[in-house]
This record gives structure tokens, sequence and C-alpha cells, in this order.
């Protein structure tokens, strides 16, 4: 399988004033196409400032990061946004949907930044709303979705430009039992539809479902290991 | 994303704080329909002025003696010399000499008082030919204007404007009645129609119209110089033609040259100016005020769209993170503001049309919309949208994503 991911001798420093703050020190990380990897770590420890990196979101200080065989390090915001917008798709702790727009526009948007035409975006978000399903509630708002719900509204928002890569950070962080439940089965059934996953969490049986576990502390990948319960390949 | 899926998101988001943004367009609103009403006020006191005036004829030269110098070198203002004569004006009634003039009246103008039975009243008392009627463009509401006959002779007969008549006379009419100027008995034959016209602040409805001769009897003056010559230009289109022969044979019948005239002539034109201009000062004056309130406007619509940037921080964080350019979110946000302009601009011209409706009722004003000024009232409210979006736009284009996404 093809490298999709390839993090080299990755710094990242906060600087505040006269204070420096190392959250990345150094991090070597291969990730293969169709993976489904979990990272996982205290709090501190540089795992959001990771996901930050590889969402293309923020650069890193020092280090190289290739995303599909492109250079991400040199890029400049406007260049940085196209790739979130191809590339990437997000899934949020806190949902992150548009309050004032039903399920179906808030999935859309990406494809309205990619410059597609309005009928064709439509149908690709009610497919994706599908897919996730939620077939039957393209023309509600966030409001009258419960957290579940809002959760997979935004998985579909993340699949619907079919991204090389589904970023998610603590995607189970606001939901109930049963909710995660769900949504970790819709992560399971992603993954075994060829889809790369990576997830960041701090909970452990959240980690466990995913085939790649990273621990992350201080700034350092302290392990990587392959888990029994999620490899599916 | 297209324009037109950027201005329909703008309009959602302003409808979505429909208090806040009515609240924010309603400086813009208040500047622009003053705006409105301002420039409608001037263009409708010019266009009243411009009415008045040609009432008075449109074909009128009216020539005034020049300044005079006395003993001591003191120079008077215009006016104060005593060199026009009734032989000027004879002159220029000869059709050889100036053939663009249709009508020829000079006037002997002097103060004089007016009494019937124990009422009096003091007026103008002008002393004239039989042309001044028509070179005067005036009609009459009763009686007769006096004969050439009249003239010839000096004989104590008058013709009163109707401000005169009614102070004099009450509701009665005067024609035929007996009055005193001065102690002469005189007799009133006629009665002018009123003009509600007012050139340089003294009524044209207040007068008594005399033949020259009898004016200068009246008043006791000797020799025969006049206080204005009175010429009407045969159509309006040779009152330049007529100026220039005036101007030529009164040059050299004085012994002067133009440059150094005892004399000046003025158009209604001129006076028309002269009217403008007073009314131009109060434009600008107001239009200044309108304008500050437009830019006050304006800085309401950057304070709240810089509360909305900041509002809005998650919603443009997440919006970065699904691919929005910087770009794309300055556009989005130059937009909102620009709408917001816009809006105020449209309402404000709504409130300044009903206003100019209105207004004419209330002040006795009339207001003139000109298209001109809506168009660029409009054009202004956008422009001062854009103005003032630009650095709430830029604040949002320039956030990061993390820290967008981010904060609370």
């Amino acid at each position: 399988m093809s490298t999709l991911i390839e993090l080299t001798g990755v710094r990242k420093t906060y600087r505040s004033g006269s204070l420096e703050f190392e959250a990345l020190r150094g991090i070597d990380i291969r990730i293969d196409e169709g993976e489904y990897v979990a990272v996982i770590g205290p709090s501190g420890s540089g795992k959001s400032t990771l996901m930050n990196l590889l969402g293309c979101l923020d650069l890193p200080t020092e280090g190289r990061y290739v995303l599909e065989g492109e250079d991400t390090s040199s890029l400049d915001e406007a260049a940085l946004a196209a790739i979130r917008n191809r590339r990437i798709g997000f899934v949020f702790q806190q949902f992150h949907l548009l309050p004032s727009m039903t399920a179906w526009r808030n999935v859309e948007l990406p494809l309205a930044y990619a410059g597609l035409p309005r009928p064709e975006r439509r149908e690709r978000a009610i497919a994706a709303l599908d897919k996730v399903g939620l077939g039957d509630r393209v023309d509600h708002r966030p409001g009258e979705l419960s957290g579940g719900q809002q959760q997979r509204v935004a998985v579909a928002r993340a699949l619907v430009t079919e991204p090389a890569l589904l970023l998610a950070d603590e995607p189970t962080g606001n939901l109930d039992s049963r909710s995660t439940g769900d949504m970790l089965e819709l992560f399971d059934e992603l993954h075994a539809s060829g889809r790369t996953i990576v997830l960041i969490t701090h909970e452990p049986d959240v980690a466990t479902r995913a085939g790649r576990n990273l621990v992350i502390d201080d700034g350092l990948i302290t392990i990587d290991r392959t888990t029994t319960t999620g490899a599916r390949t | 994303m297209s324009w037109w899926e950027t201005v329909r998101s703008g309009l959602a988001a302003i409808e979505a704080h429909r208090l806040r943004s009515s609240l924010t367009v309603l400086g813009i609103v208040i500047g622009i329909s003053s705006v409105i009403l301002t420039v409608g006020l001037g263009q409708g006191a010019q266009q009243e002025v411009r009415d008045r005036i040609d009432a008075l004829g449109s074909n009128l030269l009216i020539v005034s003696p020049g300044s005079s110098t006395d003993s001591s070198g003191v120079r008077g203002g215009f006016g104060s010399a005593s060199t026009l004569t009734r032989a000027d004006a004879t002159a220029i009634a000869d059709r050889d000499a100036v053939p663009d003039a249709a009508g020829v009246a000079p006037a002997i103008t002097s103060s004089v008082s007016l009494v019937n039975g124990d009422t009096n009243w003091t007026t103008s008392l002008v002393g004239t030919t039989t042309d001044w009627l028509d070179v005067r463009s005036r009609e009459l509401s009763a009686g007769r204007f006096f004969t050439s006959a009249e003239a010839v002779q000096g004989a104590t007969v008058a013709v009163i404007g109707a401000d005169t008549a009614f102070e004099l006379f009450g509701p009665q009419s005067p024609v035929g009645q007996q009055m005193s100027v001065n102690g002469t008995r005189v007799t009133v034959v006629g009665v002018l129609t009123a003009s509600g016209a007012s050139s340089s602040g003294s009524t044209e409805d207040d007068l008594a119209v005399v033949p020259a001769g009898t004016a200068s009897r009246l008043t006791g003056s000797t020799g025969d110089t006049v206080s204005t010559i009175y010429v009407e230009a045969a159509s309006a289109e040779r009152l330049s033609a007529a100026y220039q022969e005036v101007q030529a044979l009164l040059a050299t019948r004085h012994g002067v040259t133009t440059a150094d005239a005892d004399f000046s002539i003025s158009t209604q034109d001129s006076l028309v100016e002269t009217a403008n201009e007073t009314n131009r000062t109060f434009t600008v004056l107001l239009g200044g005020v309108a304008a500050i309130s437009l830019l006050v406007g304006g800085i309401g619509v950057m304070n709240i769209m810089l509360v909305s940037v900041t509002e809005r921080v998650r919603e443009i964080g997440l919006r970065k993170a699904l691919g929005a350019a910087p770009n794309v979110i300055r556009r989005q946000f130059l937009v909102e503001a620009a709408l917001l302009g816009l809006t105020g601009g449209l309402v404000g011209v709504a409130v300044g049309i009903v206003g100019a409706q209105v207004l004419p009722h209330l002040i006795d004003q009339a207001v003139a919309v000109s298209a001109l000024a809506t168009v660029a009232a409009l054009v202004t409210s956008l422009a001062l949208g854009v103005g003032f979006g630009v650095y709430p736009a830029g604040r949002a284009a320039r956030l990061t994503p993390i820290d967008a996404l981010r904060s609370e």
C-alpha cells in the first residue's frame, strides 16, 4: 500500500513573549493508505498539535510533512486551504456545525468552497447524509438533531469531498455511550470500505477499535503498536 | 463560492440578526435620507427662484449707474453715481442703435409718503415711461396704465402695486381714488397684478408708478438722471446681443471704455446666479451635516462588523478548516458590510423620497428629488459599507484556523 502521510523530524515550538514551549520534539510517522490509526495521549502531550499539523491547520516549526506526495511545509494559507478542502475531512469534538443552516447545507459547504455547481453539491451532500444514515434528516437544522446525529452530519461533511484522509479529533468526546458505539461502528465501516482514518482520543477503549495505536507523550511518540482487536486487514 | 452565493449568505447573516442589522443601518438611513432631502431642498429653492425671476421677464437687462467718487476721493458703491439720464434711455430706445431691444423703460426711483385720508404708507415711487409695463412683464388687475399723452404732460396719475393698494385703500377698489403724494394730489388709474416676486429684497408689489416727469415734480428733483434703465431684449436669444449693443452705446455716449464704464448692466441670469449662490451655501452646509451623519453611520457599520467577526470566530475557523481561503473569508465579510450599507442606502432613499413628498406641506418649500443625487447616495452607501468593512473583513481573513476553532 502506498504511503499517505510521512512526517520527518517534525517539531513545533510555541512562543509567547520570552517563553518557548516545545509541543512536538521530533516526530517521525508514516501512515499508509487504508490504515485506521488512533493517536492516544494525556492532555498536554502534544496530540492536538499533531492533529493540527496533520490537518494542515498549522505548519511545523521544523521538519517535513508530506501528504499524498506533496510537501506541505512551505505552503501559504491559501494553498493550505485548498489542501484541507480536497484531501482532508475533519470531524471535531464540538461538531462545529453552523446552526443557521440545514443538515445538507452544512454538508455541502466544502463543495461550495471547491467551486462545484449547486445542483451537484446538493446531490452529493444528500448522498453523504444517506451514507451516515441521515437520509431522512437532510432539511433539519443542527438544533433539531441529537448529539449523535449532529456528529454524523459532521462525518458526512468530512466525507462529501471524498478526501484522502479522515481526521477525527475526539469525535466521541461529547457523545453518550450509545452514540459513541454508533459512531465507532460508523468508523469501522468506513475503515472497512478502505478509508484512511486518523483518530485522536484519550479513551483507551476507543483506541482499541483502530488497527494501529500511536501513543504520544511529552511531544514524542513513545509507542507505535498494531492492535489485535481492530486489525482487519 | 460564487458572488451570488456570497451575496445570499451575506443576506442570510444580516437577516439572522434583524434588530441589530436595522439599528446598524439606521445611521446610514438617516445620512442618506438627509442628503436626498438637503439636495432636494436646495434644488427646489433654486427652481423656485428661477421661476420667480422668469416671471419678472427673462429678457431683461438692468442698467445701473456706476460708482461715484466724491471730492475727497471716496468712491461710492454701484448706483451711487448719477451717470444715467433719460437721454440715455431715449438713445437706447433708438431701433437703429440697439436693434435687439424691444422696449426701454427708464426708472427714477425714490421713497415717498402716500396719504389717503388718515392712512399713510411709505413706498417707492417709480417714474418711468409707458413701456414699463411690457418691459417688466407686468399686468394690471384693475384700471389702466398711464397713457403716452399723460406721460408727456406729466399728469398726476399713478398705477400702484397690489400691496400698496391694500395698505392704503383696504379692500375697496383704489381705481379713480385720490391720494396725496408728498402733498400733491394724484389720481390712481390702475392696480398691478400681484407678482409675488421680489428682487433684492424689496417687493415688486409695493410701489407707485407715475410718468417720469411727474416723478421729478413730486420729489422736487431737478435734472434728468434716472436710477435704472430697464431694457427688454427682443427675445432670450438676442439678450446677449442687446447687452453688447447697450454697453457699446452707453460707453460711446459717456466717453468711457467698457473696462472703466460708469454704469453696469446686469441680467436676470446674474440675479439667478446670486440667489443660487445663497442656496448653494445652505446646501453645502446642510450637505456637510448629512455627510457627517453618513460618516457616523459608516463607523456604526464597522463597529457591528467587528462585533460580528469576533462573534463568529468559530464559524470563520470552521469555514477555513473546510477549505475557505483567506480571500474567500474577506469577500464574505466585505459583501456583508456592503449589503448593510446598500440596505441603509435603499431605505434612506425611500425615506428621502417620502420626506420630499411630505416636507413641502410642512415648511412651504419645494423639494426636488434629483435622480443624480439618488444614484450618488446609493453608490455612496455601498462604498461606505465596503470602505468601513475592509478592516473587519481583513481581521476575519487573517485569523488562523486553529485559534479560531479553539476559541469558545
